[in-house]
C-alpha cells in the first residue's frame, strides 16, 4: 500500500472535463454499420416464394402467406413470406440462404409502434420507413454459396470419341453423386406446378438423396409411366424454375430420374403389385398411338379397372420416342424394359394396325370411350424454291428409319435446316455415319428451339453451325445438289416477340451437298378421322381442340399428345393422358 | 442427533443472496448461514436461468444451432459458436481455409478484449466504483463498434460457421481495429489508477478470497482462477487451435492466490490480447473465408462424437458433440468452468469469508450461470 494509492483514484474526475464517449440519444443517432442487421426488406419482384426462409428459420419467425396482387405462377408459388419479429432473433439465416437474393436486411435498427399486430409483417408488401434503405446485411454468395450451388458434374464422353458410334454420350451418374446431387434439393415444390405432369420431384429427389431407390420409383409411376424415357430427353421444365438454380446450377432432376431407373434391370419387378391391372369394372376402352400419351392413358386407365386396347400402326410401342431419339440419347433396351410394364398392367396392344376411317368407326361401336394420341404424322413444308428435288428430305423420316440401327446415309455431305431437336438429331446422327455437316438457322442459336445442351454437345461434334441464314432456294448440280441461302440480320419485331430475321444484303451464299434433311416441324394429318365425328370436334390448324380433361366434345372421344395443340413434348403429352384417364372416368360413370 | 453449528438457528442468520441482486453474477443465489458477519455455510443454487440449451439443440439442424448456442455466453458469445463449428468440422472433416482461422482467432481475441474490460469494471463495481463499471462498459464498446462492422450483430454475433466464416473483413477494417485499440491502450492506465491504485481496492482484494494452488487438482480449476494461482494452464498454449501455434504470447500468470492476483491476470490479458491482434492483423494472409457446405436443410453430419474446446475469458470451454449421422445433434454437451467455480469452489472459499465479500469475490471467480445450467 502506497500513498499514491490514496490519491490516484481521484485522478477520475479529470474525466469530468473531457468530452463524452456516449452519445446524446435520441437527438443524436448514429447509423447501423453497413452490414448490420436491422429489419428485413424484401424485393417481392425477385422473390419467388420458394420458402426457404421459412425452412431454415429456428424461431419459426417466418412464414409463407398469399399476398393481395402476386399471383401464382410458373416457378412462382404466390405466396412470400412474413416476419414475426415477436420471435425473429436476426440471425439471417434466411437472407444467406433465400435462394434469389431477395430477402435483405437494411441497417436502420429503431423503430417504434403503438401497435404490436405491425410487428408481424410482409418485408416488401407492408410500407414500413426502413423499406428504401440501401445499406444493410445482404446475402453474399459467392462466399457462403448457401444459397445456389454447382451440379454434380456428370461424366461425358469426348466429341471425338462420341461421334464413331451410337453409344450414349451422358455416362449416368454413380450412386454417390447421384445421393448427393439430390440433396442439394431445398425441397421447395416449385418444380411440380412446372411440370406438365406435376411429378413428384422433391419427394423422389428425397428418395434418391436417402438411398431410397424402390421408393423413388414407385413415386415416378405415381403419374408418369415412362420415367426412364424422361429420365434421358425429356425437356425438364422443371428445371428452368429450379429454385437453386437463381444463384447456382439447377437440380439435375432429368439425369436422376434416369439414375434411379438405371438401378434396376427390370421395372416391372420394381413395381411389382404396384403395376397391377385393377379391379375389372367391365368397361373398354381404346387408345389410338402408342406414343406417350396414349401409354400413360393406357397404363392409368388399366390401373383403375378398364379393359385397355392400344393401336397403332408401328410394330412396337414408345411412338416417336421409340423410332425417332436415336439411341446415343435413348437407348432402345431402355425403353423395352419399360414396355414391360403396361404388359404387367394387363394393357392389351395391337400393332400394325393402319389407323383409317374404318378402324375409328370399329371403335366408336365396340369400346366405351376412345382416345386419340396420334401425334402429328407429316413433315411441314419448307417452302422453299426447290424443295420437290428428291434428295430433299424430311429429317424426321430419316430418323424414324432408324439410320442408327443399320441404315446407311447415301452421300457424304449433308444440309440440315431447322433448329428444334429434330434438327440436332438429324445432324448429330449424320456426323456418327461419318457425314461433314452444315446446319443452317434463320435465327440465332440463342432463339434455337432445342435443349441447350443439345445444341452445345451438337457444336462440339465439328458440325458447321450456320444461323442467321434465310434459305433461298435448292439447286440441282451435277453432283448433288446446291443449297443457296442470304445471310441475316435480326431486326425488332413490331409485334413484339423474337426479333425476326430479314436479308442483309443481296448477297447469294452457296453449299453443295448430296442431301438436304428439312427439319422444320410436323404437322398434323387427321384425314383418317370420318367426317361426321370432324364434324362433332373441334378443329384449329389441323389439330384437335379439346377442354381442361381432353374431351373433344364428340361422343366419348378423347383426345391429347400433339394432335391437340400444346408444349409438343413428351411429358406434356403424358400430363395429356393423365388428365384424359380422369376425364374418361367422370365421363363412364 | 446433535444441531449442525454452521447452520444451527439459535447461532446463525439465514439468507438468500440472489438472484434478483445486483451483486450476483446473473442468475443464481447464494444461500447462506452466518454468524455476525462471517459466513458458516454455503450453498450454491441454480436453476432461475434454465432455457433447455442442450435439449432443444437435439431438436434443431446443425447450422440452426448457431443463434442458440451463442446465447449461453452474453459477454462472449463467440467461443460457443467456435466450439460447436470445431466440433462440426472434425466429425465431417471440413476444412477451415487458412484465412477464416485467422479471422476467428481475431474475432476470439476481440471478444477476450472486451469481456476482460467488462469484468474488470465489473470487479470494481462490486466495492462500489461505479465508475469503473461505467467505463469497462464504455470501452467495451468501442470493441463492439468494430463486431458491428464486421458481423452485423453487437452482441449475438453468429459470425463462425462450420467451414469458416460468413463474411470477409470490410475494407479497412483492420486500420479500424488498431485506431480501437490505441484509444483503449491510452485510456487503460485511467482505469488502472481508479482500480489497481487504489488503496480500497487493494484492502479489499488482497489476501481476500485465496484460492490455494493445491485446490487447482483438487477442484480442475482453469483459467484466471487458476492462473491468479501460479498455473500456467491455456488452452491457447498447450493444446492451440486455430492460429495460436504462429502467435508470439506468454501465458499470463501471477501468484498471489487472492482476487487482486486474478484481477492482475484480467488486466494482464487484455494487454495479451491487444498484441495477439497486433500479430494478428500484421500476417493474415489474403484467401477465401469460408468451405462451401452441403445443403444445409439436409445436411447430414457423419455419426461420431467429438470433445472440442477453446481458452476463454473464463478458462479451459469445451462442447461434447455427438452425432449418430442424422440431420440434427444427438446430444450436444457445453462444459463450461463456471460450474466448478461457482458451485464447489465458491462455496468452500466462502465458509469464513465476509458478507461483503461475497459478491467479490463470486464475480473474481468469473461465475457464469448459464454455464452451469445449459
Amino acid at each position: 500500500m502506497k500513498f499514491t494509492d490514496v490519491i490516484s483514484p481521484f485522478l477520475a474526475w479529470s474525466r469530468a472535463a473531457k468530452k463524452v464517449d456516449t452519445i446524446p440519444y435520441p437527438n443524436q443517432q448514429n447509423p447501423g454499420a453497413d452490414r448490420y442487421r436491422g429489419f428485413h426488406i424484401n424485393d417481392t419482384s425477385k422473390c419467388i416464394g420458394c420458402g426457404r426462409c421459412e425452412t431454415i428459420c429456428e424461431n419459426k419467425a417466418i412464414d409463407m402467406v398469399k399476398v393481395e396482387g402476386v399471383d401464382p405462377a410458373k416457378g412462382d408459388s404466390g405466396l412470400r413470406p412474413v416476419v414475426d419479429y415477436g420471435r425473429c432473433c436476426w440471425c439471417a439465416l434466411c437472407i444467406d440462404v433465400c435462394s434469389t437474393g431477395s430477402l435483405a436486411f437494411t441497417n436502420s435498427y429503431s423503430w417504434v409502434t403503438e401497435n404490436p399486430d405491425t410487428c408481424r409483417y410482409t418485408p416488401g408488401v407492408d410500407q414500413k420507413p426502413w423499406d428504401n434503405q440501401e445499406k444493410g446485411f445482404r446475402q453474399n454468395n459467392d462466399v457462403l454459396g448457401w444459397a445456389g450451388s454447382p451440379r454434380e458434374q456428370m461424366e461425358i464422353e469426348t466429341p471425338e470419341k462420341r461421334i464413331e458410334n451410337f453409344d450414349e454420350v451422358v455416362k449416368g451418374y454413380t450412386i454417390d453423386q447421384a445421393m448427393e446431387e439430390a440433396a442439394r434439393c431445398i425441397q421447395c415444390g416449385l418444380c411440380i406446378s412446372a411440370c406438365p405432369a406435376h411429378m413428384h420431384i422433391p419427394d423422389y429427389l428425397k428418395a434418391i438423396a436417402e438411398g431410397r431407390f424402390v421408393d423413388a420409383v414407385k413415386l415416378f409411376y405415381d403419374n408418369n409411366p415412362l420415367p426412364e424415357m424422361c429420365g434421358k430427353v425429356c425437356t425438364r421444365q422443371c428445371e428452368t424454375v429450379c429454385a437453386m438454380g437463381y444463384q447456382g446450377e439447377s437440380i439435375a432432376i432429368r439425369w436422376l430420374k434416369r439414375f434411379a431407373c438405371e438401378q434396376f434391370e427390370s421395372l416391372a419387378d420394381v413395381l411389382a403389385l404396384d403395376a397391377q391391372p385393377g379391379e375389372p369394372n367391365g368397361k373398354k376402352v381404346a387408345v389410338v398411338g402408342a406414343g406417350p400419351s396414349g401409354l400413360s392413358a393406357a397404363y392409368y386407365l388399366s390401373r383403375k379397372g378398364y379393359e385397355v386396347h392400344v393401336y397403332d400402326r408401328l410394330e412396337k410401342g414408345g411412338g416417336v420416342s421409340w423410332y425417332a431419339i436415336p439411341e446415343y440419347r435413348l437407348p432402345a433396351d431402355g425403353i423395352s424394359k419399360q414396355m414391360e410394364v403396361f404388359e404387367q398392367a394387363g394393357v392389351i396392344f395391337n400393332y400394325g394396325k393402319d389407323v383409317t376411317k374404318e378402324l375409328l368407326t370399329d371403335l366408336e361401336n365396340r369400346f366405351d370411350a376412345v382416345y386419340l394420341a396420334v401425334g402429328l404424322q407429316k413433315p411441314s413444308d419448307a417452302r422453299i424454291e426447290g424443295e420437290d428435288i428428291s434428295e430433299v428430305k424430311p429429317a424426321f423420316d430419316f430418323l424414324m428409319n432408324a439410320p442408327d440401327k443399320g441404315q446407311k446415309l447415301t452421300g457424304k455431305k449433308v444440309i440440315v435446316i431447322g433448329g428444334g431437336n429434330v434438327a440436332m438429331d438429324a445432324a448429330r446422327t449424320c456426323v456418327r455415319l461419318g457425314a461433314d455437316v452444315v446446319l443452317s438457322y434463320r435465327r440465332r442459336i440463342e432463339d434455337m428451339p432445342a435443349d441447350d445442351e443439345e445444341i452445345h454437345e451438337a457444336m462440339e461434334e465439328t458440325i458447321d453451325f450456320r444461323p442467321k441464314t434465310i434459305p433461298i432456294r435448292i439447286e440441282r448440280t451435277e453432283s448433288g445438289i446446291r443449297y443457296l441461302y442470304h445471310e441475316a440480320k435480326m431486326v425488332d419485331n413490331p409485334k413484339g416477340g423474337r426479333p425476326l430475321p430479314k436479308p442483309k444484303d443481296d448477297v447469294e451464299h452457296a453449299v453443295d451437298a448430296d442431301i438436304l434433311f428439312s427439319a422444320i416441324g410436323q404437322t398434323s394429318d387427321i384425314e383418317f378421322i370420318p367426317e361426321s365425328m370432324q364434324k362433332g370436334m373441334k378443329l384449329k390448324w389441323g389439330r384437335i381442340i379439346v377442354n381442361e380433361s381432353q374431351y373433344t366434345g364428340y361422343k366419348n372421344f378423347f383426345a391429347g399428345g400433339d394432335i391437340t395443340p400444346g408444349e409438343g413434348d413428351a411429358i406434356t403429352a403424358i400430363a395429356d393422358g393423365l388428365r384424359a384417364v380422369q376425364g374418361i372416368i367422370d365421363r363412364l360413370r | 442427533m446433535g444441531v449442525n453449528p454452521a447452520t444451527d438457528p439459535k447461532k446463525t442468520t439465514h439468507l438468500f443472496f440472489g438472484p434478483q441482486h445486483p451483486g450476483v453474477t446473473g442468475n443464481m443465489s447464494v444461500e447462506m448461514w452466518f454468524d455476525g458477519d462471517q459466513i458458516t455455510k454455503a450453498i450454491t443454487h441454480v436453476g432461475y436461468l434454465h432455457r433447455g440449451f442442450e435439449k432443444l439443440m437435439e431438436k434443431r439442424l446443425w447450422i440452426q444451432n448457431f443463434p442458440l448456442v451463442c446465447r449461453i455466453c452474453v459477454p462472449e458469445p463467440d467461443i460457443n459458436e467456435e466450439c460447436y463449428a470445431m466440433a462440426i468440422e472434425e466429425l465431417t472433416g471440413i476444412e477451415v481455409p487458412e484465412r477464416a482461422k485467422w479471422i476467428r482467432t481475431l474475432v476470439l481475441e476481440l471478444a477476450r478484449l472486451a469481456v476482460n474490460l467488462m469484468a474488470f469494471g465489473g470487479q470494481g463495481g462490486t466495492l462500489g466504483l461505479g465508475t469503473a463499471a461505467m467505463w469497462g462498459i464504455t470501452f467495451r464498446d468501442f470493441v463492439l463498434d468494430l463486431f458491428e462492422e464486421l458481423t452485423g450483430a453487437r452482441i449475438y454475433h453468429i459470425y463462425i460457421q462450420p467451414g469458416g466464416v460468413r463474411r470477409d473483413l470490410p475494407q479497412g477494417f483492420g486500420g479500424r481495429v488498431e485506431k480501437v485499440l490505441e484509444k483503449i491502450e491510452k485510456r487503460l492506465p485511467e482505469l488502472d489508477r481508479l482500480v489497481l491504485n487504489n488503496a480500497i481496492f487493494k484492502l479489499r482484494t488482497q489476501n481476500v478470497g485465496v484460492v490455494k494452488p493445491e485446490w487447482i487438482e483438487e477442484y480442475g480449476l482453469v483459467g484466471p482462477v487458476a492462473r491468479g494461482s501460479g498455473s500456467v494452464r491455456d488452452v491457447r498454449k498447450d493444446a492451440p487451435y486455430e492460429i495460436y501455434s504462429k502467435l508470439e504470447f506468454d501465458v499470463v500468470t501471477e501468484s498471489g492466490n487472492d482476487i487482486f492476483a486474478r484481477v492482475m491476470v484480467r488486466r494482464r490479458e487484455m494487454d495479451l490480447s491487444i498484441s495477439l491482434i497486433r500479430q494478428i492483423l500484421s500476417k493474415m494472409p489474403q484467401g477465401p473465408v469460408a468451405t462451401k457446405l452441403p445443403n444445409l436443410t439436409e445436411w447430414r453430419v457423419p455419426a461420431g462424437e467429438v470433445y472440442s474446446r477453446v481458452e476463454s475469458s473464463r478458462g479451459e470451454y469445451g462442447y461434447y458433440v455427438v452425432s449418430d449421422g442424422s440431420l440434427k445433434p444427438r446430444r450436444v454437451h457445453v462444459r463450461g468452468p463456471s460450474y466448478v467455480h461457482a458451485v464447489p469452489l465458491l462455496e468452500r472459499m466462502l465458509v469464513g469469508a465476509n458478507i461483503a465479500d461475497v459478491s467479490n469475490i463470486m464475480v473474481s471467480l468469473t461465475t457464469c450461470p448459464p454455464e452451469i445450467e445449459r
